[in-house]
């Protein structure tokens, strides 16, 4: 331990690290996660950024799965249908439970759940079916338990699902994001983000309207071609940014969809290494 | 001398040109292998050729191997046909495969914190390219590269080094050649602590020569670990400068919030 180490806990600069890493003396520090002690002193277990919180000293992975946070918006994926609940996969260190209490069905927001609904279960979520919904709390283990007892939140249809590192995508005001091409996004905190086809809000339901047969429908809408390519666009974008591990916000990507219109060639051509690489300059320069 | 080729010569040079202590060309590379793994990592030492990909923590695929404490750690090892002078298939139940899997899980599993994901199921799986000597050391190195960098958390890094003696001079990071020729010992070690998880001899050596060579092993071991932590420093750093590069910074992000 020099004293260069110290220093950085008290100025709070950046700090880098990997495990076996010796960070602090146990006694003048607690350990947090991604640190354990061994004889006096925290040590890092992964590679990522040291930060401290008054004593303690935590280290932030630089890639890791999905640690769920109680009201956090995901992404996930119906693996199983088990009785009264479905299995999602939501990235994280387990599949995460979504219980049938915790969606909304057909026939009312308040409606009792019945047996006929236990029976009926795969009329809502099948295996495969993609959902958008809330962390609503932790089972003891750290199983995530999810809701969709929202309009907003439910099944996902007409578009596209696209994977990304979890730590990419930061905690912004809105996870809908609209693009002005007609191109709806739901960036999940799990990762998981969702490119689709731009719904108009008039043609959303209202509160009272909760029309089941849409919200569980399995059937896209009509896609036309421009839209089609403005999803594969949108798509491509957010795999170069994420290849070059450039964390995903509404301007971010905002700002890339419009130079991507402004060059030449296919939206695949995008995928090239040297279009990536202007992408990134262009959205460096203008971060 | 029965062999034909000299593994020694009078200059104290070996088949490859190398000198008694010397490591073969160590190069890691750490850029994901796009198969959608949370870690991966490719590495070779000298000819032999190693990528490994780590998926999980994860959901268990069976129920019945999850643990209600800690995580599962399941090893799978495939050696390509090609990998070796003489073109072989090795299928999954091959005898030496499974030694080779069932080595290294119980190398990891005390290396990794596998108490922070109960029930869940960490999947690593090795395919070796290429087979020039220091299988086992090739693979235990990568996989600990591939572990780092799938962010898992683990108490330090393994680093595995070969030793082999002839007559009475003891060499390092042996070729299959030599390997085929000398008594040789796997020596598996956390540098930070100094401890050692592995030890792994298939042939007899003598015991007044064990502990030099022992010794020695754990001391090249540590010169591995520097450039493993190299390559790691190097990816960890490339990631959070770009993560950095735009709109506010990671680090004290939520104290920033705080003032508003």
């Amino acid at each position: 331990m020099d004293a260069d180490d110290e220093d950085f806990l008290e100025t709070g600069g950046l700090k880098m690290t990997w495990p076996g890493e010796s960070l602090t003396s146990a006694q003048a520090y607690m350990r947090g996660h991604g640190t354990y002690v061994d004889n006096e002193e925290v040590i890092a277990s992964v590679s990522g950024l040291v930060e401290r919180v008054n004593k303690l000293i935590t280290v932030r992975a630089v890639r890791t799965r999905y640690n769920p946070e109680v009201g956090d918006l995901v992404v996930g994926r119906i693996t199983e249908v088990q009785p009264r609940r479905w299995k999602v996969d939501g990235n994280s260190r387990q599949d995460a439970v979504l219980m049938l209490s915790s969606v909304n069905l057909p026939g009312g927001v308040q409606r009792r759940k019945l047996e006929s609904d236990e029976l009926q279960m795969r009329t809502f979520f099948e295996e495969g079916d993609l959902l958008v919904a809330e962390v609503q709390a932790f089972f003891g283990d750290g199983t995530m338990s999810l809701h969709t007892r929202s309009l907003s939140y439910g099944k996902l249809r007409n578009g596209q699902l696209v994977t990304v590192p979890p730590i990419l995508i930061r905690r912004l005001k809105s996870h809908f994001i609209t693009l002005p091409c007609g191109v709806d996004l739901i960036l999940g905190l799990n990762g998981y983000i969702w490119v689709s086809k731009h719904v108009k809000d008039s043609e959303r339901e209202g509160e009272d309207g909760f029309d089941a047969e849409a919200v569980y429908s399995n059937k896209n809408d009509e896609i036309d071609d421009s839209t089609r390519m403005a999803i594969s666009r949108v798509t491509n974008l957010i795999n170069v940014l994420a290849a070059h591990y450039i964390p995903l916000t509404d301007t971010v990507l905002l700002d890339a969809y419009e130079w991507s219109l402004e060059q030449e060639g296919d939206v695949k051509d995008l995928l090239q290494e040297d279009a990536g690489d202007a992408l990134v300059a262009t959205i460096l320069a203008k971060g | 001398m029965s062999s034909r080729i000299e593994i020694l010569n009078d200059g104290g040079y070996r088949s490859d040109g190398r000198r008694q202590y010397e490591l073969r060309t160590l190069t890691i590379d750490l850029s994901p292998q796009g198969s959608g793994a949370d870690g991966s990592a490719s590495l070779t030492h000298g000819l032999t050729q190693v990528s490994v990909c780590v998926f999980g923590p994860r959901e268990a695929k069976m129920r019945s191997q999850t643990f209600h404490d800690r995580a599962n750690v399941n090893i799978e090892v495939s050696i390509a046909a090609f990998s070796a002078s003489e073109r072989r298939r090795r299928g999954k139940g091959d005898k030496r495969i499974l030694e080779l899997s069932h080595t290294l899980k119980s190398t990891f599993e005390p290396v990794i914190q596998t108490s922070l994901y109960p029930r869940s199921q960490i999947d690593i799986y090795i395919q070796v390219l290429q087979q020039d000597g220091g299988l086992l050391q090739a693979c235990i190195n990568a996989t600990t590269l591939a572990l780092a960098n799938a962010g898992i958390p683990l108490y330090d890094f393994v680093c595995a080094v070969t030793g082999g003696v002839h007559s009475t001079s003891l060499l390092l990071d042996l070729t299959l050649l030599e390997e085929n020729d000398l008594p040789n010992v796997t020596v598996a070690v956390m540098p930070r602590s100094g401890k050692v998880t592995l030890v792994n001899m298939e042939t007899r050596l003598h015991v007044d020569r064990f502990e030099e060579i022992f010794r020695l092993a754990g001391e090249a071991g540590k010169v591995i670990h520097g450039e493993m932590k190299k390559a790691v420093r190097d990816r960890t750093e490339q990631l959070v400068g770009a993560m950095q590069s735009i709109g506010r910074p990671l680090a004290g992000a939520d104290a920033v919030d705080n003032e508003y």
